[in-house]
């Protein structure tokens, strides 16, 4: 019974392996359950700058070992005016299950909107993630299977960056990668960005060591990290690959950037 | 004309308070309290039952839905004030999933709570603690009290009780009326005031530490000093823990942060200078 639900129940591992095969006998009992959740892959990442924030996804969408889809963007606008969300300055990522992730949308998406019109301002990046946050929390006891990043500039035009689990606890951070290949990429990300465990050369030994401070990056090498982070990713992972999308987002608005991923 | 100035005029103070249907609007408010917290609930026959299923990785370590968890907070009395101190780290089944979490959560500029179990769960209902909080300020004119704001939240906690809820808080302040006051509250609804207290998977190292150290007439610098040797033992032994130290002192005029720290230096430190931690053989360079 145990095996049964694991084997119906999408993990961090592939969605099916011969072990999980259906063992019970034809027209002997079975156990119903609900399962509403599919894991669909895929990986997000986030990194800020000191006038920037840059939100990444691969756009391959799988479902077990099956690619459904070579182009599903895991990245949206949030706000701005129309379908095409032109003006926006809030992205919002998600990486879990697609379609709680564009339910999640839809919704942050509508309150944005709905904002704008009752305030006549937009919304504060700061105030949407905590809206977000609440949002996700709604649905504490059922839910949404997705791992948000909210993505844009602060009051001071600093980039911001929050990261949410899937219940709605929510942080500021300079970075963050979410998903299949999250393991693969943050350890790369605390090298690079926070400089994590590297000392200046020329301080001393032992207690007298200086750890090297982070620095705020550049866009330039931001974008470097960023498709270093998935076309290494694409290569171990295989839910990871196809396509990779960027979203850098400035004072002067949303530029996208798409490159190829490997398609194997 | 008296019934004309009679209809265009009231008392002064007629408009003071509440009206009659702002009164009966707002009993209706507090009395579906939480029924107006509308969650969406999955449409099974039993929605913790199916949540466990999903989320407790505990019970199940292939659940899809990991829930950040994971921590060792500590809060003490003594006369100076109240210690709070936590470390950051938030795992996810053997994942990592941050080393930067701030666990103390600031309800106001004299009240804190800090944040154990279920990350969401404490942010949520801590934030909706200090809304309550406020609220009470507003109609009663005056500070509410650590155990008014504690029952708030134990009250809270109870009434969602076995829906899964998984929170271990501690409530420190200091009000003109009860001093420095701490109180302990988790999701199967306890409520308990004490002097001292460790929360979390690292909680017992913690209380080896301050147990033996701990006296009430403690200096401030003694106090947080303590604070911040219990967590670091926390840290070394309980692997659930870890990331920076996050240290808080609470006085009479509000609280005061006293740094969030790397536990590597700290513990490097800690070891080489004052020769503690000789079960660690190796030296730091090595």
């Amino acid at each position: 019974m145990a095996a049964m639900m694991q084997s119906a129940m999408p993990t961090s591992e592939p969605g099916y392996s011969f072990s999980q095969a259906p063992q019970s006998v034809a027209g002997g009992p079975r156990q119903h359950g609900f399962y509403p959740y599919t894991d669909n892959g895929g990986t997000t990442l986030g990194i800020t700058g000191s006038d920037f924030a840059v939100l990444a996804g691969d756009t391959r969408s799988t479902s077990g070992y099956n690619i459904n889809s070579r182009y599903a963007p895991k990245l949206f606008k949030i706000g701005g005016t129309g379908s095409a969300n032109e003006g926006a300055r809030i992205v919002l990522s998600v990486v879990g299950f697609a379609a709680d992730g564009n339910a999640l949308k839809e919704r942050l998406d509508t309150v944005v909107k709905m904002y704008k019109f009752q305030h006549n301002k937009e919304m504060s990046v700061h105030a949407c993630a905590q809206r977000l946050s609440h949002i996700l929390y709604n649905k504490r006891f059922f839910p949404y299977y997705v791992h948000a990043i909210l993505g844009g500039l602060d009051e001071n035009g600093v980039g911001a960056l929050y990261s949410y689990d899937p219940v709605g606890s929510y942080e500021r951070e300079t970075c963050r990668s979410a998903g299949a290949a999250s393991s693969l990429i943050t350890p790369f990300l605390d090298n690079q960005v926070n400089l994590k465990n590297q000392y200046d050369p020329t301080s001393g030994s032992g207690l007298e060591k200086v750890t090297k401070a982070p620095q705020p990056l550049s866009r330039q090498t931001v974008e470097e990290l960023v498709t270093d982070s998935f076309t290494s990713a694409a290569e171990r992972q295989i839910e990871v690959g196809d396509g990779l999308q960027m979203f850098i987002i400035t004072k002067d608005g949303i530029e996208e950037k798409y490159m190829e991923l490997k398609k194997d | 004309m008296d019934a004309l100035v009679a209809q265009h005029s009231r008392s002064q103070h007629a408009a003071e308070g509440y009206s009659e249907d702002e009164m009966q609007q707002q009993m209706s408010a507090d009395l579906a309290q939480p029924l107006s917290l509308q969650f969406a609930l999955p449409p099974t026959a039993s929605p913790s039952q199916w949540l466990r299923a999903m989320t407790d990785d505990h019970s199940n370590p292939q659940c899809p839905i990991k829930i950040a968890h994971g921590t060792t907070t500590l809060a003490f009395r003594h006369k100076g004030g109240i210690v709070v101190a936590t470390d950051s780290r938030a795992t996810a089944g053997d994942w990592i999933a941050s080393q930067t979490v701030k666990k103390v959560i600031e309800i106001n500029s004299c009240l804190l709570g800090t944040m154990a179990g279920g990350a969401a769960d404490c942010q949520y209902w801590l934030a909706y603690l200090g809304m309550q909080c406020r609220l009470h300020e507003l109609r009663h004119k005056r500070r509410i009290s650590v155990a008014a704001a504690s029952k708030i939240l134990a009250n809270l906690v109870y009434s969602y009780k076995g829906m899964g809820l998984s929170m271990g808080t501690m409530c420190a302040g200091v009000t003109p009326s009860e001093g420095p006051a701490l109180y302990y509250i988790d999701s199967d609804g306890t409520r308990l005031a004490g002097n001292l207290f460790c929360v979390g998977s690292g909680q017992t190292f913690a209380y080896g530490v301050l147990d033996a150290e701990y006296h009430y007439d403690m200096e401030d610098a003694e106090a947080l000093e303590l604070g911040k040797r219990s967590i670091l033992a926390a840290t070394h032994r309980d692997a659930f823990s870890g990331g920076y130290i996050n240290l808080y002192h609470v006085k009479e005029d509000g609280w005061v942060k006293h740094g969030f720290m790397d536990t590597n230096p700290i513990f490097w430190e800690t070891k080489l200078k004052k020769g503690e931690f000789s079960n660690v053989t190796s030296k730091m360079d090595e």
